[in-house]
């Protein structure tokens, strides 16, 4: 009897199980999509702006085209990657006639005052297909000039375009900030559901 | 010798022919796993099956080896940890606690105790989600999709969680020597309050749809035995060590930073197969949650910041010598062993993946099984590949 009850009743039992299963799926299949189709609806904005995509320049407060960064290097210097390439500004070229009157004042003794270079930097790229996004940059700038973007549709068709100038970038960001602000065609997903 | 061995082209590579030393008449050698360069995960097993009964088996590595080891001796001490981020994708915030840990160990740093917390906090949230990614991946294995989906869904609220205090999704690298890279913010704490409740009511779910279903529970019970003694030889821990009915768990019996002021219980199973392994990976979850919300009652007392003053940068010169800190991470424990000869970059980091020992568990544990429950036994002991090669 005891055999019969554990190969022949208790599968039969056990066969509920399944109903149970399919009734959950069931009630999942009958609620709304949750899965967002991307190119016809986009996640909300605030998830987006809560993720890290590469890392870009941050403007100065009352200049947006001219980067915070000094070129103090320690991005460059501290990134695990290599991804990080700054050329510092040189010091402008001495005219002939500001070389003789340097020359004068040093003859007579004189505290010699050379201009200094300007400290943002000429040249700053930036390797993306390198980059392990693990913010030490962001942490080491002294100067607060770098963050994460969340440029987050960037599709990209070759190794070349990856690499990416981010003086360019900062230059294209506070032209897109004075003109006003494009319209996004696909419409919100949450806006859409409730509809 | 079977007929296709006879032939030239089916003779297969080293480790095939290798294999065959001790081969019987009538059987048949193949090679299982994803072995394809551009799969996530490429394992290779070579199986020697009878019929449709596995005579051995033996799993071959190395195709996703990528150095990390070596790369930690030409990496600065802090331009190591991305590194920690990619060794194991599933449960990469316990390779980070386990190498800045050693770090920290060497170094004689105290880590502020807000700092601790966070740690906590996001590891476990993050052993959410490897388990969770674990659940999906083991019952697709078996057969069944519908599962991933739901787990796929909790998951990705845990991901848009962690992706504040990280920046990133996947291969989590925001442990700083000295504490972690950004605090929670208060939107953050409240998603992660939110989100409890919402898990607590999703588990029983779970259960329904798959734990006690007929045809899961078929394939899974009594398969692949690896018991207290098995798990001894091979070095297996985490929950292959638990479903042997071992209660072993570096945060309880090692406990290293907080985890001695939360109350939380270690799952075990005394049925040592697969659906062992399983019950006590889904029973760690509720534990894990247990473990974030006492450590968010404790948050707002906790002094310091969420990283020491005068925190030590990237290119920081630990005085020679060495130490070794091991965590509990999704699968197992987790050993980073560092030594410094007072430079800037290791002289050697060792890492102890725990997958590599629960894997090497498996050809013992295949043996005398039909090629199906192979799967099965396999899944069980959640292997992420990359974490084997390293």
């Amino acid at each position: 009897m005891n055999a019969f009850r554990k190969n022949v009743i208790q599968p039969i039992l056990d066969c509920w199980s399944l109903l149970v299963g399919l009734k959950i799926t069931g009630k999942y299949f009958c609620k709304p999509l949750i899965t967002v189709h991307y190119p016809r609806e986009v996640i909300d904005s605030e998830n987006l702006s809560t993720y890290g995509g590469h890392v870009e320049l941050i403007g100065k407060p009352k200049d947006p085209a001219m980067p915070k960064c000094i070129s103090c290097m320690m991005c460059v210097t501290n990134c695990p990657s290599n991804c990080l390439t700054l050329v510092k500004q040189k010091a402008p070229k001495p005219t002939p006639e500001q070389e003789q009157e340097w020359a004068a004042a040093a003859e007579r003794g004189e505290k010699v005052v050379k201009p200094k270079a300007p400290k943002n930097p000429a040249k700053f790229t930036y390797d993306y297909t390198l980059c392990s996004l693990c913010g030490t940059c962001i942490e080491n700038c002294p100067a607060n000039s770098l963050q994460f973007s969340n440029n987050i549709y960037w599709v990209a068709t070759s190794r070349k375009e990856m690499n990416i100038d981010l003086l360019a970038r900062l230059k294209e960001q506070a032209t897109e900030l004075s003109a006003p602000a494009p319209k996004i065609e696909a419409k919100p997903a949450v806006a859409e559901k409730e509809a | 010798m079977s007929a296709y061995q006879n032939l030239e082209q089916m003779k297969g590579d080293f480790y095939t022919q290798k294999f065959e030393a001790g081969k019987q008449d009538g059987t048949l050698i193949i090679n299982m796993g994803p072995q394809h360069p551009s799969t996530h995960g490429v394992l290779r097993i070579v199986i020697e099956v009878d019929g449709e009964y596995i005579v051995r088996s033996e799993p071959v590595l190395g195709y996703l080896h990528r150095m990390h080891e070596k790369m930690g001796e030409t990496q600065t001490w802090g331009g190591f940890i991305p590194n920690m981020g990619r060794v194991d994708y599933g449960h990469p915030m316990a390779w980070n606690w386990a190498y800045v840990g050693a770090v920290e160990k060497l170094m004689g740093i105290e880590v502020p105790e807000r700092a601790e917390y966070l740690r906590v906090i996001m590891t476990e949230l993050n052993r959410l989600t490897s388990h969770l990614l674990w659940w999906g991946a083991y019952i697709l294995d078996l057969g069944a999709f519908t599962p991933i989906m739901y787990a796929f869904d909790d998951r990705e609220m845990l991901l848009d969680i962690l992706q504040r205090p990280s920046a990133s999704r996947l291969t989590y690298s925001n442990f700083r020597v000295g504490g972690v890279q950004m605090d929670l913010d208060d939107k953050c704490l409240e998603l992660i309050r939110t989100f409890i409740p919402h898990f607590r009511e999703r588990l029983p779910m779970y259960h329904d749809l798959v734990t006690e279903n007929l045809i899961l529970r078929r394939r899974i019970e009594g398969v692949g035995i690896i018991d207290e003694d098995m798990c001894q030889r091979y070095g297996c821990t985490g929950p292959v060590l638990r479903g042997a009915g071992v209660a072993y768990d570096v945060r309880k019996d090692e406990p290293y930073s907080i985890y001695d002021r939360f109350d939380f219980e270690i799952p075990t199973q005394d049925s040592a197969c697969s659906a062992g392994r399983y019950h006590v990976r889904v029973a760690e979850m509720e534990q894990s949650l247990r473990i974030i919300e006492q450590a968010l009652e404790q948050l707002p007392s906790a002094e310091g910041k969420h990283i020491m003053d005068k925190a030590p940068k990237p290119s920081m010169k630990p005085p020679a010598g060495e130490a070794y800190f091991a965590v509990e991470g999704g699968r197992g424990k987790i050993g980073v062993y560092v030594v410094s000869d007072g430079s800037k970059v290791p002289y050697r980091v060792k890492l102890r993946a725990p997958g590599f020992s629960n894997m090497n568990a498996f050809a013992e544990a295949a043996k005398g099984t039909i090629l199906a429950d192979a799967v099965a036994i396999l899944g069980s002991l959640d292997l992420i590949i990359p974490e084997l090669d390293r």
